[in-house]
């Protein structure tokens, strides 16, 4: 086809669009140096382009409404929730035997006090959508004095910025026979790990990080002065690690 | 599985950009759109084949949903008086020719039928080819750039005044 034929209002759209292989490309161009009122029509193709990106351009960078549930974290978070209380119901009667039956278990004030409510407050906390925490991570300062005033001891919201995820804010809760507090980390995909930390029979020891998981819900565990820490989230094991390593060092007393 | 629901989350905003576009008047009506297309997505997984293009899947669903229950996603009449809507409209009012014309191209969108709609909205917003736009709308290349041109043509005139900005 020789350059200056037939170039339809279709082609022009088409260039506008960048649809033409390069032969028809040139051709239109050419058509366009000595037309301009068909330059005239794919600027005006252009400009409207342009208004369209004006208008709704900016929904891209909104912050995601809390409307929208991704899916796959609003199942899992079902099934991980009953998979818990099972687990915590049966830990409780057993916990109650065995106390009974041969009276004090030494491993036991860390499973009760620390691991089991931890991964309770993870599961109950994670799955909400309004109301994940009670201050959030704008109020850090704040939230930080707060918790630390309550639980009687310094504590701190360790940064893991490092692994991706980012503070979300925290929030004071009963426990067993004291109280604790859990720190709420998200990460861009929208997955949550929580770090519980309370008082307890425990006080002013250290010990290595212990992993105690259940039907998805891994929690690393560890006491380091006053306070007993648990780290809990629906991640593989080395990957949680990697966070409680990140964590032990700055939240040191 | 990791890496599927990365692919996905990082469609979201698009989605919710092309739903707002699409949906005039209330927003929790785009996002419904929206939110209803990652679940559709989410239990037909499956289908999708690893490796090929996400945004054109979850734009397809999206489509399909959207055109086969208009009314669910339409919040009463599809027109909605512009002043339920200025915080649409970007900048800070400093160029106030520039805010109106878009605020009548934002209301002329709605009258384009909505086939017209979307083609537009996908090959302008989303800067699609014609051929991929061809197959989530599941009509031919030919069908998808006629109504683009009679989209652009109806808007040209139904807007008073030509859409200013400098365009190279």
């Amino acid at each position: 086809m020789k350059s200056g034929q037939t170039i339809a209002d279709l082609d022009l759209h088409a260039y506008a669009d960048q649809q033409l292989d390069r032969a028809r490309r040139a051709e239109v161009e050419d058509y366009l140096a000595h037309h301009p009122e068909a330059m005239a029509q794919i600027q005006e193709i252009r400009r409207l382009d342009q208004a369209l990106h004006s208008l709704f351009d900016p929904v891209l960078t909104e912050p995601m409404p809390t409307t929208i549930q991704l899916p796959w974290i609003k199942k899992r978070v079902l099934l991980r929730a009953a998979a818990v209380v099972a687990w915590v119901g049966l830990g409780t009667v057993l916990g109650w035997g065995l106390n009974n039956l041969v009276g004090f278990v030494s491993s036991a004030p860390m499973e009760a006090q620390l691991v089991r409510p931890a991964a309770f407050a993870h599961v109950i906390y994670t799955a909400e959508i309004v109301h994940p925490v009670e201050i959030g991570a704008e109020e850090e300062q704040h939230l930080i004095e707060w918790l630390s005033k309550r639980l009687r001891t310094p504590i701190r919201a360790p940064d893991l910025a490092a692994s991706g995820y980012n503070l979300v804010g925290g929030r004071l809760l009963p426990s067993t026979d004291r109280m604790a507090a859990q720190f709420m980390y998200e990460n861009t995909l929208g997955q949550r790990v929580t770090l519980y930390m309370r008082r307890g029979a425990w006080d002013n020891h250290a010990t290595a990080f212990r992993y105690s998981q259940s039907r998805g819900v891994g929690v690393f565990y560890w006491i380091d002065g006053p306070l007993g820490y648990a780290l809990s989230a629906e991640l593989e094991k080395a990957e949680l690690l990697k966070l409680a390593v990140l964590i032990h060092p700055q939240v040191k007393p | 599985m990791e890496q599927l629901e990365q692919l996905i989350t990082e469609q979201i905003p698009r989605l919710r950009r092309y739903a707002r576009a699409l949906i005039r008047g209330d927003h929790s009506r785009a996002d419904d759109l929206v939110q209803d297309c990652l679940e559709r997505a989410w239990t037909r997984w499956h289908l999708w084949r690893r490796g090929s293009d996400m945004r054109a899947w979850l734009f397809t669903i999206m489509h399909n949903l959207y055109v086969n229950d208009v009314r669910r996603y339409r919040n009463g009449p599809s027109f909605v008086s512009l002043e339920h809507e200025h915080h649409d409209i970007p900048g800070d009012g400093a160029d106030t020719d520039e805010a109106l014309v878009l605020e009548e191209l934002h209301a002329a969108l709605a009258t384009l039928p909505l086939d017209q709609r979307s083609i537009l909205l996908m090959v302008s917003l989303e800067g699609m080819g014609y051929a991929q736009v061809a197959k989530i709308t599941g009509v031919p290349v030919g069908t998808v750039m006629s109504r683009l041109f009679r989209a652009r043509q109806h808007l040209r005139k139904i807007l008073s005044a030509p859409i200013p900005g400098q365009v190279g």
